[in-house]
């Protein structure tokens, strides 16, 4: 077992060298500055929306949600307008709260096996608290990034960096200084949400049982990235100025390659770009699918409105006349009505 | 039940929940006896013009597969990506994050990890990826991929007639991922081979040819009902008289078979010929029965999509035929995710049919009116809250209900509380399970989906242990002796899956409890209830 995650560490590290070295080493600073974040970019958008598109080609034959709650029926028994969606509205808000609060992992139970055989379904929220801040970390950490590719820095990218800093952690000793610049509080927590994301797939039996090294990869290549960035931002204090014309260079296709700047942050640019290249061949892939999943994004009105199949096709049935055909004495005696007389 | 099977505690200790030593892909399957159904019986096979009809055991090494069989299960496998977005979403986007993991009552109760709906789904993914990602193609085993082999075929089987397709996994994912849906695409690749369960095989035969699963021909399925009705009279002193195959009836009535031939749902059947015949003395109701659309059930739904459709034409074609104006549908729990989510796109449009209204109440029921098939429940539920029916819940008072909901009309549909409403009007003593194993989390039987034969018996109670448990603690709490449910195969398997985990607790349907407590005009002293049980207070 251990295996599947060894070779994942073993990957994300390699990457490390490869670009460390790489730069550090080799000089390859266009390479990893320059060539391979262009080609991450393109293989991101490319494969996301073929990804996407590809998905979408694939009709819906069938209304199938789940229901998770009383169903619109008679008008005095009250419906579970949001888990049992009755309207696209509806819909609306069940994505919404799907998407943006993982509405379906909160619910979840975790069973216990107690004493005497007897059983628990015990609501479980670590898994549900975890996910939520690992993403939403990562979305406040992506937005934050926003203010190296535009110029001038979009007035909401600094409202998230404003509330991701309100809690101020001042630590100065000569040797370290915590502090300066101000601490953003999501790239610690995407780090702490990571490793307990990864913890739990070494630590609990059973999903580690199920995880594959393609579950281990993202999360190390994750780890690695908000390492990499912690560290230039706090501990190696990279040249922001430096790094801000570099990256404006890239947005507005005149790139060149930073003066003053450590082969840790072309690690870091390095980790991102497989992450995007990575991206629309694997899992991460659910960023798109759970907008399109059917058991989620439909309303529970089939017996309203009706579905179109575009492939519903004729099939072989066993029409009455053939079943009369056969039993038609049989029917008489017993005094059925039957269609034909003997 | 079987001779040969563990006593209870003896099966509880033997559930180990902890993963094996070896990965799940180098831990091969082992068809156990008491886990699996037979091989379908290659008459029926043939009968439905399905592909491979042929004599094979699913503990011999040859199945005697096709030569091509890899090819076709490629085939089959584009030909669905390419068909359903579920499919094609539900292989990409899982994470794996094991949500679900201890959501399936086959995995609580037999603790295989490869009844995790995670691994489940994986068990094909993994074929999947191999043939059809380009990560699976170049890492192989890394990115979760494995070539098709005739054991990885072996192992499909096996665990995909593991699965009930209740969905309960599916509330928990975060994607909705919902091995149903999984579930029921890897069975058409099993039939695609001519792999099939004879307990679901023979009933599609059966069905497909004399209109219900159990096979009864027209004469006898007639004879079956008026044999209730003698028993009816007994009980009440009056003749009920239902009508089969009556054109101009105003509706038509389909419920399972199994209502008609097997305790105790055979007392449900006569709970709706007692509502019926009240409803035409008080109302003038008119309702007749099919014999040719002599099934609610539709086990073709679990064999493949198309098998489905060709089953559940009847209901429309019979509805025309005979000039209903909409069709009312018995307890049952996989029927009705069929006709609530399927049946108007495969057989519709019911335009040759009118937006259903109860000829009592005047209500009309708006959430059926594209499909034109209402549920019993709701259309009970409506009578009682118009105080149309005249009920003495006394007698019931022996009994100590709880209502099961079904897996289907929970999480498929959504009818929970007109079932319930139902119960509190006919019942005086109504206790609910613990809420985190009702309704939407409701636990299945462990037999549905077509698992419900007697070969496999362990996996049925080891699958109905959850459900079980959540009824032993209302019977040890409040003495529940009374578990009620909406459900066909719940009314066949729920008995011998109490008797073996909770002895003293009876299964019922709704329409039984309903019909003990309707007060029909004329009737004699009521001294037992349908089951011929003496009511409270008639003991002596």
């Amino acid at each position: 077992m251990n295996a599947k995650y060894m070779f994942s560490l073993v990957a994300v590290i390699v990457l490390f060298l490869l670009a460390y070295a790489g730069v550090e080493g080799a000089g390859l600073h266009v390479l990893f500055g320059i060539l391979i974040p262009y080609a991450a970019i393109a293989v991101f958008t490319v494969g996301f929306v073929w990804r996407i598109v590809n998905w979408a080609q694939s009709p819906v034959p069938f209304r199938i949600p789940t229901t998770c709650g009383q169903q619109k029926s008679l008008t005095w028994i009250s419906p579970a307008a949001i888990d049992n969606p009755a309207t696209n509205g509806a819909v609306v808000i069940r994505m919404i709260l799907e998407i943006l609060l993982f509405r379906s992992l909160f619910r979840n139970l975790k069973f216990h096996f107690n004493e005497g055989n007897r059983f628990s379904y015990i609501w479980e929220k670590w898994l549900w608290l975890g996910a939520l801040a690992f993403h939403w970390a990562f979305l406040a950490v992506v937005i934050r990034h926003l203010r190296f590719f535009a110029e001038p820095v979009p007035f909401w990218v600094q409202w998230v960096e404003q509330l991701d800093s309100f809690f101020r952690v001042e630590f100065f000793t000569d040797f370290l200084q915590i502090g300066l610049p101000g601490i953003f509080l999501s790239g610690l927590v995407l780090l702490a949400a990571a490793v307990y994301l990864l913890l739990r797939r070494i630590i609990i039996p059973q999903v580690k049982y199920i995880s594959l090294a393609a579950d281990f990869f993202p999360l190390f290549l994750i780890i690695g990235i908000a390492l990499s960035g912690i560290a230039m931002r706090y501990f190696l204090k990279e040249d922001i100025v430096g790094i801000k014309e570099f990256t404006m260079g890239l947005v507005t296709f005149h790139p060149s390659i930073p003066a003053n700047v450590s082969g840790i942050f072309y690690v870091h640019l390095f980790f991102v770009s497989v992450l995007l290249a990575y991206f629309p061949f694997s899992k991460l892939m659910h960023l798109g699918g759970i907008f399109m999943s059917p058991t989620r994004n439909l309303a529970n009105n089939s017996r309203t409105q009706r579905h179109v199949n575009i492939w519903n096709y004729p099939v072989k049935v066993h029409t009455y006349e053939e079943y009369e055909e056969e039993f038609r004495e049989k029917m008489i005696e017993a005094g059925l009505p039957v269609e034909k007389e003997l | 039940m079987a001779d040969d099977l563990l006593k209870p505690d003896e099966l509880l200790a033997r559930t180990d929940h902890r993963p094996p030593a070896t990965g799940w892909m180098d831990t091969p399957v082992n068809i156990r006896k008491g886990m699996y159904c037979y091989a379908a019986n290659p008459k029926s096979v043939e009968y439905l013009s399905l592909p491979y009809a042929r004599q094979w055991n699913p503990v011999e090494d040859d199945w005697k597969l096709p030569e091509n069989w890899k090819q076709i299960i490629f085939e089959g496998i584009r030909d669905r990506l390419d068909r359903f977005r579920s499919f094609k979403i539900f292989m990409d986007i899982c994470v794996r994050c094991g949500a679900c993991a201890d959501k399936c009552h086959f995995f609580i109760g037999t603790g295989d990890p490869k009844n995790m709906p995670v691994l489940r789904a994986e068990l094909l993914r993994s074929i999947y990826r191999n043939d059809f990602t380009t990560a699976g193609k170049i890492f192989g085993k890394v990115a979760g991929a494995r070539p098709m082999t005739a054991e990885v075929l072996k192992e499909w089987w096996y665990y995909f007639f593991q699965c009930t397709e209740c969905r309960r996994c599916s509330v928990f994912c975060p994607y909705g991922i919902d091995t149903a849906e999984i579930t029921i695409i890897a069975r058409e690749l099993l039939n695609l081979l001519g792999l099939n369960i004879d307990w679901i095989a023979t009933p599609v035969a059966n069905c497909f040819r004399t209109g219900n699963h159990l096979g009864i021909q027209p004469h006898a399925f007639k004879d079956m009902l008026e044999f209730f009705v003698d028993d009816l009279e007994e009980i009440t002193g009056i003749r009920v008289e239902p009508s089969f195959n009556r054109k101009g009836a105003d509706i038509l009535f389909i419920t399972p078979s199994g209502d008609v031939f097997a305790d105790p749902g055979t007392y449900t059947c006569m709970g709706y010929m007692l509502l019926f015949h009240y409803l035409r003395e008080k109302y003038g109701f008119d309702i007749t029965w099919s014999t040719y659309a002599s099934e609610g059930g539709n086990f073709g739904f679990f064999t493949s999509h198309e098998t489905m459709k060709r089953l559940n034409s009847k209901m429309y074609a019979e509805a025309k035929r005979l000039g209903v104006k909409w069709i009312l549908g018995g307890e049952c729990g996989h029927m009705w995710r069929v006709i609530h989510q399927y049946m108007d796109t495969m057989n519709g449009p019911a335009d040759f049919l009118e937006e259903p209204v109860s000829p009592i109440t005047g209500t009309k029921f708006e959430n059926a009116r594209g499909t034109k098939m209402v549920h019993l429940s709701e259309f009970t539920a409506d009578l009682i809250k118009h105080g149309k029916l005249e009920l003495d819940p006394s007698r019931n008072d022996n009994l100590k209900v709880t209502f099961h909901d079904s897996c289907n009309p929970a999480r498929g549909m959504g009818l929970l509380d007109e079932p319930r409403y139902v119960i509190k009007n006919v019942c005086k003593h109504f206790y609910e399970m613990p809420p985190n194993t009702i309704r939407e989390n409701t636990f299945c039987c462990g037999s549905g989906s077509g698992l419900n034969a007697g070969e496999n018996m362990e996996l049925r109670l080891s699958g109905g242990l959850p459900r079980a448990n959540a009824v032993k603690y209302v019977h040890e709490k409040h003495g529940v002796n009374m578990l009620a449910c909406v459900c066909a195969i719940d009314r066949a398997v729920l008995p011998p899956l109490m008797d073996y985990w909770v002895p003293g607790v009876d299964v019922t349907g709704l329409t039984e409890l309903v019909a003990n407590a309707l007060i029909l005009p004329g009737e004699k002293e009521r001294e037992t209830n349908l089951r011929g049980e003496p009511l409270p207070g008639m003991e002596e």
